[in-house]
């Protein structure tokens, strides 16, 4: 009766894809709860159409090389993080324009770029293809999640203090750059690790989706962060079995899950649910 | 000793303050006072290393960062970040890094800090559910913990109730009684003469030293 959610785990590369992911649920949504935290939301979209051009030139150089394409697509990503960074200290913090400006111009050179590649198909790089998802995007997936974790735990301390008072980090110790770059590094990382399966425009709906919809869950940094990886958790095995079930793309199906996990949290979640400000006595 | 001699600050292209020099000893209670845009905010930030000079030299007589706090004004602190009372505390650490842990001792000054200003049974609360009083309290049990030789204070009383401006005052005499340099930038002249031995007026690009507004004038 509940074959539809068993067999797609038969096959060997829905496996994989699920692997993949729910390492890729582990690593990324602790990186999103800081951003939500920190405000930079925005940032993601930028780079989630930054890493684009440079997947592009990495396949131009290399054909369907998948590290080729992954370090093109970190080297573009961190180029566009810095610069980014670098905007928003210039303009104190009033840059959403140029990020916007930012955005659509890696996604207009990325898809250009692309389009002179013939054997690469648009959709799959956007949107993500699980049948692509091969013993080198898995180890990809895997291996973020394995850096991104230990470096995210040793930097926690820093990086809290970094989110809620840049200004006394500044003050009292003045290296609070070097663990907000660090920070990117990671948030880049997973972004392009989870291109092939999720697409590139989809890879951070893992990350954001599920650290939005942990406000509503708890209070605390680490009730949030726990939240967020068990909802990303769902989103990936709910989204593949809706992939599979219903043949649409993995980056799509995983994403939408995540969002009505999102719109649950929102209706349901005990903090600041849309429910409570509705009914104020609840 | 901190000794300012012909300090000039600008902001971009404007001029704030300029050829001021002086000096502040080591253990006198300092109030720095002016009107809005006199320039009190960025000559704290200058001392604390965090505004560069346009010219002249600010010689803080061997203080190190480590041995400056600078409590800024509260309001850039993101107050919906999910974070308790005694977690801002005990972060004040001085160089918080990702090898050190925070330890009994720091979690005893802690604790003693947060009792200090009257909030011991708040330590596990989240600053969401503070009043902008009971932050403030947080932010000096920080500035506690942070055992600084020298210690800037940028609008302290902003914001806070009457009760709560007592508490804080009284543990600004605590800072100078325990011989640390403090400097505060005020706007209540009544207060200032009441409590403040000295004081550093700007005004224009003029600065007096010693020098509050003959009672009844307040500074605008």
């Amino acid at each position: 009766m509940l074959d539809f959610l068993w067999e797609p785990f038969a096959l060997g590369f829905m496996r994989r894809a699920l692997a993949g992911c729910l390492a890729l649920s582990v690593a990324a949504p602790p990186l999103g709860v800081f951003l939500v935290l920190r405000r930079m939301s925005l940032m993601s979209d930028v780079l989630q159409h930054g890493v684009l051009p440079g997947i592009a030139i990495g396949a131009i150089f290399a054909g369907l090389s998948v590290w080729a394409m992954g370090i093109g697509g970190v080297v573009a990503g961190l180029a566009v993080a810095v610069l980014a960074g670098w905007l928003a200290r210039r303009t104190g913090g009033r840059e959403d324009s140029q990020l916007a400006g930012m955005y659509l111009l890696a996604l207009a050179a990325g898809v250009a770029l692309i389009s002179t590649q013939h054997s690469i198909d648009l959709t799959h790089l956007l949107f993500g293809n699980v049948l692509a998802v091969d013993n080198a995007a898995l180890f990809g997936m895997a291996g973020v999640a394995t850096i991104a974790l230990p470096v995210l735990a040793l930097i926690w301390r820093p990086l809290v203090l970094e989110s809620l008072d840049p200004g006394f980090m500044a003050a009292t110790s003045g290296r609070g750059g070097v663990w907000h770059l660090i920070f990117l590094m990671l948030v880049v990382l997973c972004v392009v690790s989870g291109f092939v399966a999720l697409g590139t425009l989809m890879s951070v709906g893992l990350m954001m989706l599920p650290a939005i919809a942990a406000r509503h869950w708890s209070d605390s940094l680490s009730g949030q962060v726990r939240v967020a990886v068990l909802l990303a958790c769902l989103s990936s095995v709910g989204g593949l079995i809706l992939s599979y079930n219903l043949d649409i793309p993995a980056g799509p199906s995983i994403v939408l899950t995540a969002g009505g996990l999102w719109v649950v949290s929102m209706l349901t979640g005990p903090r600041a649910s849309l429910w409570r400000q509705a009914i104020p006595n609840a | 000793m901190i000794t300012l001699s012909g300090v000039e600050l600008r902001h971009g292209e404007r001029l704030i303050v300029s050829g001021l020099s002086g000096q502040i000893q080591t253990g006198s209670l300092t109030a720095l006072i002016g009107s809005n845009g006199s320039g009190k905010t960025t000559l704290l930030r200058a001392i604390a290393g965090l505004h560069p000079l346009s010219s002249g030299r600010i010689d803080l007589g061997g203080l190190t960062p480590p041995d400056i706090a600078l409590l800024a004004q509260g309001s850039h602190l993101d107050r919906s970040f999910p974070i308790t009372c005694r977690d801002v505390v005990a972060l004040a650490a001085t160089r918080v890094g990702p090898f050190r842990s925070i330890g009994k001792d720091r979690l005893a000054a802690t604790n003693a800090a947060l009792t200090r200003v009257g909030l011991h049974e708040m330590g596990s609360r989240p600053i969401q559910a503070l009043s902008a009083g009971q932050f403030q309290r947080v932010l000096f049990a920080r500035t506690i913990v942070q055992d600084a030789r020298l210690i800037l204070l940028d609008e302290p009383f902003t914001a806070v109730d009457a009760s709560t401006t007592r508490l804080l005052l009284s543990v600004i005499q605590d800072w100078h009684a325990q011989g640390r340099t403090v400097i505060a930038v005020l706007h209540d002249i009544e207060l200032v003469r009441r409590h403040f031995p000295h004081t550093l007026l700007l005004s224009g690009q003029t600065a007096s030293w010693d020098a509050l507004p003959a009672p009844g004038l307040q500074a605008a």
